[in-house]
């Protein structure tokens, strides 16, 4: 779509950014990605008062542009490269009135690359009441640019600043807050004359943030190091002085233009409610109160939706047989891709709940409260506070939650996060130890109150999370650290949730996890449909042949012999051919050549388990038909030994397997997505599988 | 005195840093010499803090305020 103006949102994180941005582009908005980096790009469009189409694009929030993790290093890179498609006309500032000191060391460093430049206002609501005074007109003359109170959760002020919009100058008109030149004269006036750039203060962020802008030729990189070396410029001591001259000039902006009292109104409410919340005992009840609540409500919300989306394709699915003619091709769309595609919606309802949950938790703050808590217990075992949030998030789903750890500044955190997060006991398991506690533990309760079935499914969500730690731990040793870790983190006062952005947030993430792993898993179900479809030679044919004889025709019925050849086909197609040919390594564990074929299976996805389960046992249906995949397995026995295949020791070797093994094309896929390197994917992918078969191997041996 | 030895309530100017790299960030986030810093909570674990600093609260390890010196 053609803009006429574009235009950058930038600020501070919980300053209400995203809530302006929803406010001013509504729905019309699309989330895609920065060109070579993982960052999240939102761009929206607006209609001004004059008619132009304004393109507006939401940068991630920071509190300087000296960027301290990935997606805070894209705000330089948009503003400061020409060339670059985004490039905006005219930036929009959103301060806190309710904090503006520290929100104004972004606006003067924005200001100084003399882009034209508006103020936003925010929270004026907030500053009233907490009865802080600010003279906004003086405050506008001081910094030479428009400045618009607004307030963008109760959509006040919107339309003076559209209009401030579209009467922006198209020159830069800001007052200079600091002499920049001062920092470093000889460097800036170099790199300025040498790399054609008139902005002195471009010139020394280019000096300091040269090694990782990509829009940068190397041979301008190696001449502003050289620049750089002949000058011996020290990057963190300009920075200190910098910022030593911009909060200077801050003080005095503050000085006659905002008034306030003492002690802050809304403060007091937020500390109240900070005593009980990070209290020694109640902080962290009521912190496992609000995980139980999660859990709960993930599994017994979505269970409606979720069965109505999988009878809605079973539907599909069937009237599309009725449909179109019989044959291969009818086959690959409805059993291969339809099937492989019913398999990811069915999420959809697990994921939008757990990203409400998440997007409200840390709408009202007290998602940095929960990290604040964990941070030195999370510390121990080579984690951070903020890996909280994507372990918890893994109890639903691993590839989002690998996406929301980007918020780890740490390096080294942030791996090991990444590494362990696929362990704890995602919602794909879940089908899968259902079915198998079903089959071998008695659904009696034991000391009046536990449900033994329930105390195995709850015993497997605690291994999990142990296993997640110790792996950590290990982790700890392993990989070398880049840089120092730390931990300076603002905690925001609380606030109401925005449920606007509550289901804005859930309705994005379900977007992008439907597209980005949908298309692995109707990739992986192709080729399993034509695995399991079509086997070497003429087997099938033989098959055929030998079930068309009287004996069977005349004497079994239709649908059972149907099934019976089916069984037969699995067993010779490629990937019965292939789950015999394993067999000999999973026997230690346990398993046959049929539960070979689920493993190999289910690497696509964990809950093609029971779905290619109910196929090897020869059930008509899907997942959904639970009991009779169940009866199925109940019943099978070994031919050798005439014994039940599902002991309690295969079945516990197999959870042991699900528990550890990386089966999951999406979460490899958003690893190699989220760490750029193959390596990592990989050393995962090894020392899950290595985990898996040990754990498996111990569990069956135990208890044979 | 460093800002790690206050006690929650307590409160301190700051005077310096004894880490360059610690300070840059510390004052990005209006932690500056000059300012009032006041120790608002300790985590139930005994770490990290949260201080109120320029009209908010930061939180930081004990480590990281070991850095900052007050007057």
């Amino acid at each position: 779509m053609k803009a006429d103006i574009r235009v950058a949102l930038v600020g501070n994180p919980n300053t209400g950014k995203s809530t302006l941005f929803n406010v001013l582009t509504g729905l019309n908005q699309k989330i895609g990605n920065f060109p070579g980096v993982t960052v999240d790009k939102k761009v929206g469009y607006c209609t001004l008062p004059d008619g132009r189409r304004a393109e507006i694009i939401d940068l991630p929030g920071t509190y300087s542009i000296y960027p301290k993790s990935q997606d805070e290093s894209i705000v330089f890179s948009v503003l400061a490269d020409r060339s670059n498609p985004h490039s905006p006309d005219l930036v929009v500032v959103i301060l806190d009135a309710s904090n503006l000191k520290r929100n104004l060391l972004l606006y003067s460093q924005v200001a100084d690359l003399k882009i034209p430049v508006v103020v936003a206002l925010n929270m004026m609501d907030l500053a009233k009441k907490a009865d802080i005074n600010i003279d906004v007109n003086l405050f506008a003359k001081k910094l030479g640019v428009p400045v618009v109170p607004i307030s963008a959760r109760k959509v006040d002020g919107i339309e003076g600043l559209k209009n401030a919009i579209s009467y922006a100058n198209k020159f830069a008109l800001q007052e200079d807050s600091i002499d920049v030149a001062s920092i470093a004269p000889e460097l800036v006036e170099s790199i300025g004359r040498e790399l054609n750039i008139d902005n002195p203060y471009l010139a020394l962020q280019l000096a300091h943030q040269h090694e990782t802008l990509t829009f940068l030729t190397p041979a301008q990189s190696n001449r502003v190091e050289e620049l750089e070396k002949e000058f011996s410029f020290n990057s963190q001591k300009a920075q200190g002085a910098e910022t030593i001259a911009r909060y200077s000039f801050i003080n005095d902006l503050l000085y006659d233009t905002v008034t306030k009292p003492v002690t802050a109104h809304e403060e007091t409410v937020s500390n109240k409610i900070d005593k009980i919340l990070t209290h020694k005992v109640f902080g962290f009840i009521i912190f496992f109160a609000v995980l139980m609540f999660m859990f709960q409500a993930i599994f017994s919300w979505s269970s409606y939706p979720m069965s109505l989306i999988a009878d809605a394709f079973v539907w599909i699915q069937d009237s599309l047989h009725h449909i179109l003619p019989a044959g291969p091709l009818t086959s690959l769309l409805v059993d291969g891709v339809i099937a492989g595609l019913s398999g990811v919606m069915v999420f959809i309802p697990q994921i939008a709940i757990l990203f409400a949950f998440i997007s409200i938790l840390e709408d009202t703050g007290y998602m940095s409260r929960v990290t604040f808590m964990m941070d030195k217990l999370m510390r121990k075992v080579g984690l951070n506070g903020k890996s909280v949030v994507p372990l918890i998030g893994g109890f639903a789903c691993a590839v989002p939650s690998i996406m929301s750890t980007r918020t780890i500044e740490n390096w080294k955190d942030r791996m090991i996060t990444i590494m362990v997060t696929p362990l704890v006991t995602c919602s794909a398991r879940l089908p899968v130890y259902t079915l198998l506690i079903a089959l071998v533990v008695p659904n009696r309760n034991v000391w009046w109150l536990f449900n033994l079935q329930g105390l195995a499914l709850t015993g497997m969500y605690v291994f999990s999370l142990i296993s997640a730690i110790v792996v950590a731990w290990v982790f700890k040793f392993i990989l070398k650290a880049k840089e120092r870790g730390y931990f300076i983190m603002e905690l925001p006062v609380y606030r109401m949730p925005r449920w606007n952005n509550v289901l804005y947030s859930m309705y994005e993430r379900s977007k992008a996890f439907v597209f980005q792993a949908g298309k692995v898993i109707i990739a992986v179900s192709v080729i399993l449909w034509v695995m399991a479809s079509y086997g070497p030679g003429d087997r099938f044919a033989k098959i055929d042949q030998h079930y068309s004889q009287p004996q069977y025709t005349q004497h079994m019925t239709a649908d059972s012999l149907g099934r019976t050849i089916a069984s037969a086909k699995l067993e010779n197609s490629y990937a019965g051919v292939l789950g015999h040919s394993i067999e000999p390594v999973i026997r230690p564990l346990g398993f046959d050549w049929k539960i070979g074929i689920a493993l190999i299976t289910s690497f696509a996805a964990r809950e093609v388990f029971v779905g290619t389960m109910a196929t090897i046992y020869s059930v008509n249906g899907s997942a959904e038909k639970m009991e009779s995949v169940y009866e199925k397995m109940h019943q099978a026995k070994n031919p050798d030994t005439g014994q039940p295949v599902f002991t309690l020791a295969v079945a516990f070797s197999l959870m042991m397997f699900y528990a550890f093994a990386m089966q999951c094309a999406s979460t490899v896929a958003v690893v190699y997505r989220e760490t750029k390197n193959w390596r990592w994917p990989a050393y995962q992918f090894a020392y899950m599988t290595v985990l898996a078969y040990l754990a498996s191997f111990i569990a069956y041996h135990v208890l044979k | 005195m460093r800002l790690s030895q206050l006690e929650v309530g307590e409160k301190g100017i700051v005077k310096e840093f004894t880490d360059l790299e610690m300070s840059v960030k510390l004052m990005e986030m209006g932690c500056l010499p000059g300012e009032e810093i006041k120790v608002e909570r300790i985590a139930p674990l005994g770490d990290p803090i949260a201080i109120k600093v320029s009209g908010y609260q930061l939180s930081l390890r004990k480590r990281e305020a070991y850095t900052i010196v007050l007057q």
